[in-house]
């Protein structure tokens, strides 16, 4: 009963797909499901609806009266040379089988001929070398495994094939959105960590038969190797590359542990972290770390630059005093007047001077007067003004 | 084609009915799915039983006889079933709360007692979960935080699933394996200060970089300069006296001297000056 519920079942699915009044008119559907066997019922065409709807293409045009449904008697009718035109095409409406010599029908050669060209086409296999196909026998009990290569098996409903591409590696994406995937490391700190597992199928026959639900089985096993692997690790280690990818090797070697005691019939290829961030909640301060260290460098680079002045300061100097020094030691006395003249002369040039005969003189100072041409000279000379002393009255 | 019905009316519905007949009376049973034929109610035998020993397509899976309505088929997987817990908060030994969701993967070895105990397969899931959540917040809630997060989860699992499967065995099921999928924190108050923590850490380590970079910083200015205090000392050593006039020469020329943003000065010497001496005349 159950195989005939299929069969009914994929045949309805069949016919929804081709039925004049697929769902999508509306008009003569009558809540009978999606059109599958609606034709049969009589009242689904024959509503008014109809009218509005695409018309079966398989009955006479309108005119003769309230319309029956299809029934398979009129089928067959409509394939005389007077019925409507049943397929386009060349032939035209009056489409017609040729007569055999004999004057037969060619009808019944042509419909072995059909049936058995579809047996060898359901017999022979041709697998390709990257897959593997199964074969099971009417009911579902296992046969055999094909391998890559030419075969032969029993025609379509004894023997059922079911090929796959096993080479074909397959991705998870682990979390599958953007959406955060936080996990808690050895020292109790969160990271976010998005991460590929690459499988592909080992042994078909038990990925087909071992387990339930051999995806969810996948990604189940990825979760908890990942938990596991990350929590032996401290947050630090996470962000690391070499903590990376020492996790990656963990989970990978763990899921192939998990799914090979589980007879899963899978092999993991690969498993690539493709981030690990601070949640994003942490992720300023995060950040404001590298940035610290940025400011760190930038102290030190200050630093660096200030003491390379002072340094070079300091040789400039002691290197000119080293060479006057060199100049003053052939001739000590000589060169000490001749500095001491060369600058008296630099300093005094530029000074007023005043010589005072002491004792006896009282000298006045012109102060207010010194002052005043002190003013007018930066003002004159146009360059910054000098802050403006208080006069004194 | 009507005469075809007309004359063959009575064999036409003969075999149709024949057909239907043969049709209800066989069943099939893939290679992943178990069947338990039940009689008035009693389960009588089970068709394809998981059997550890046999491969597939030896264990009995096909097309089997049934008697029309006395047999109902019920049919029971074979595969490796999931059942997932649903997260779980668990309270640890040391007070903390964990979100906790598992997983545990089992098979039906006795599919007569799922039928008897749970019905179906669904069934069998539907009554394992609540066991799995007893047992995992039994066995967890011994344990502490730490202890939970790292290697040591082994061991709990290993309870677990003993546990797990001692149960399981009522409804004909056998607990392959265990596993925490996640230990989360839950999420309010407990996420929000493991974030606090994490931020006030992270705020710290950048505070102590500053600090660490200004502490280089000033070491490197004080090594210059005391390198610069050593070259100084090195070259102006060698003759103090003639470095203080050199300096002072040097400090004469910056004080008074010619040169951009200087004070206006004025000098007033005495002729007893050192300077003025020739000035004199004198000898």
């Amino acid at each position: 009963m159950d195989m005939l519920d299929g069969l009914r079942k994929r045949f309805g699915v069949a016919m929804a797909g081709k039925s004049p009044w697929g769902g999508s008119s509306g008009g003569g559907s009558d809540g009978q499901g999606p059109g599958g066997e609606g034709g049969d019922s009589g009242s689904g065409p024959a509503t008014g609806g109809d009218k509005k709807g695409p018309r079966n293409p398989w009955l006479p045009g309108g005119g003769d009266g309230p319309r029956r449904s299809a029934n398979i008697e009129d089928i067959f009718k409509n394939r005389g040379p007077e019925g409507p035109r049943r397929t386009g095409g060349p032939r035209g409406p009056n489409f017609n089988l040729p007569r055999r010599p004999g004057g037969g029908s060619w009808l019944p050669v042509l419909v072995v001929g059909i049936v058995s060209v579809g047996l060898l086409v359901s017999m022979a296999h041709q697998i390709a070398p990257r897959e593997q196909a199964i074969v099971t026998w009417l009911g579902g009990k296992y046969s055999h495994t094909l391998e890559p290569g030419f075969n032969i098996t029993m025609p379509y409903p004894i023997h059922q094939v079911d090929r796959e591409d096993v080479r074909e590696i397959r991705l998870e994406r682990i979390p599958e959105g953007t959406e955060q995937k936080l996990i808690l490391t050895g020292d109790q700190n969160l990271a976010n960590v998005s991460y590929i597992i690459r499988w592909n199928i080992k042994d078909l026959r038990l990925f087909r038969f071992q387990l339930d639900d051999p995806l969810t089985t996948i990604k189940d096993v990825a979760e908890s190797a990942m938990r596991a692997a990350v929590a032996e690790k401290t947050l630090d280690q996470t962000f690391s590359g070499a903590g990376r990818a020492d996790i990656e090797e963990r989970v990978m070697r763990r899921m192939q542990a998990l799914l090979d005691a589980y007879r899963s019939g899978v092999t993991i290829q690969g498993v690539d972290i493709n981030k690990t961030d601070p949640p994003g909640e942490v992720l300023d301060a995060f950040r404001d770390v590298s940035v610290a260290e940025q400011d760190a460098n930038a102290a030190m680079n200050r630093s660096r630059a200030t003491a390379q002045r002072i340094l070079s300061q300091a040789e400039g100097e002691t290197e000119a005093f080293d060479k006057v020094y060199e100049q003053y030691r052939l001739a000590p006395e000589v060169t000490r007047q001749r500095l001491y003249y060369e600058t008296m002369e630099r300093v005094l040039r530029e000074t007023d001077k005043t010589v005072v005969e002491t004792g006896g003189v009282t000298t006045y100072l012109p102060l207010p007067e010194i002052r005043k041409r002190a003013q007018e000279r930066p003002a004159a000379a146009a360059a910054a003004p000098t802050p403006t002393p208080a006069r004194e009255q | 084609m009507e005469t075809l019905w007309q004359d063959h009316k009575r064999s036409i519905i003969a075999v149709g009915v024949l057909l239907v007949l043969v049709l209800s009376s066989l069943f099939v049973v893939p290679e992943d799915e178990q069947a338990v034929i039940i009689r008035a109610g009693q389960p009588v035998s089970v068709v394809n039983r998981f059997a550890p020993d046999r491969n597939f397509g030896e264990a009995g899976a096909g097309l089997y006889f049934r008697i029309p309505v006395v047999d109902r088929v019920q049919r029971i997987d074979r595969k490796v079933l999931n059942v997932t817990m649903q997260p779980q908060e668990v309270l640890t030994s040391d007070q903390q709360r964990l979100k906790v969701d598992a997983y545990a993967r089992f098979r039906i070895i006795d599919p007569v007692q799922t039928v008897r105990a749970a019905g179906t397969t669904d069934g069998v899931i539907r009554q394992l979960e609540p066991v799995l959540i007893s047992v995992l917040r039994q066995e967890l809630g011994r344990r502490s935080f730490a202890s939970l997060l790292t290697a040591e989860r082994g061991d709990a699992m290993v309870n677990i699933r003993r546990k797990l499967d001692e149960q399981a065995r009522e409804y004909g099921a056998q607990i392959i394996d265990v596993r925490i999928a996640r230990t989360d924190l839950p999420e309010g108050r407990p996420l929000e200060s493991a974030f606090v923590r994490m931020r006030t850490e992270r705020e710290r380590e950048a505070e102590a970089i500053r600090a660490e970079g200004d502490r280089a910083a000033r070491v490197i200015r004080a090594e210059a300069d005391a390198e610069a205090a050593r070259i100084y000392a090195n070259s102006y050593g060698k003759d103090a006296n003639f470095y203080d006039f050199y300096r002072a020469m040097q400090s004469y020329d910056a004080t008074f001297g010619p040169g951009e943003g200087k004070g206006e000065s004025s000098i007033i010497l005495s002729p007893d000056n050192e300077y003025l001496r020739q000035f004199r005349g004198q000898r």
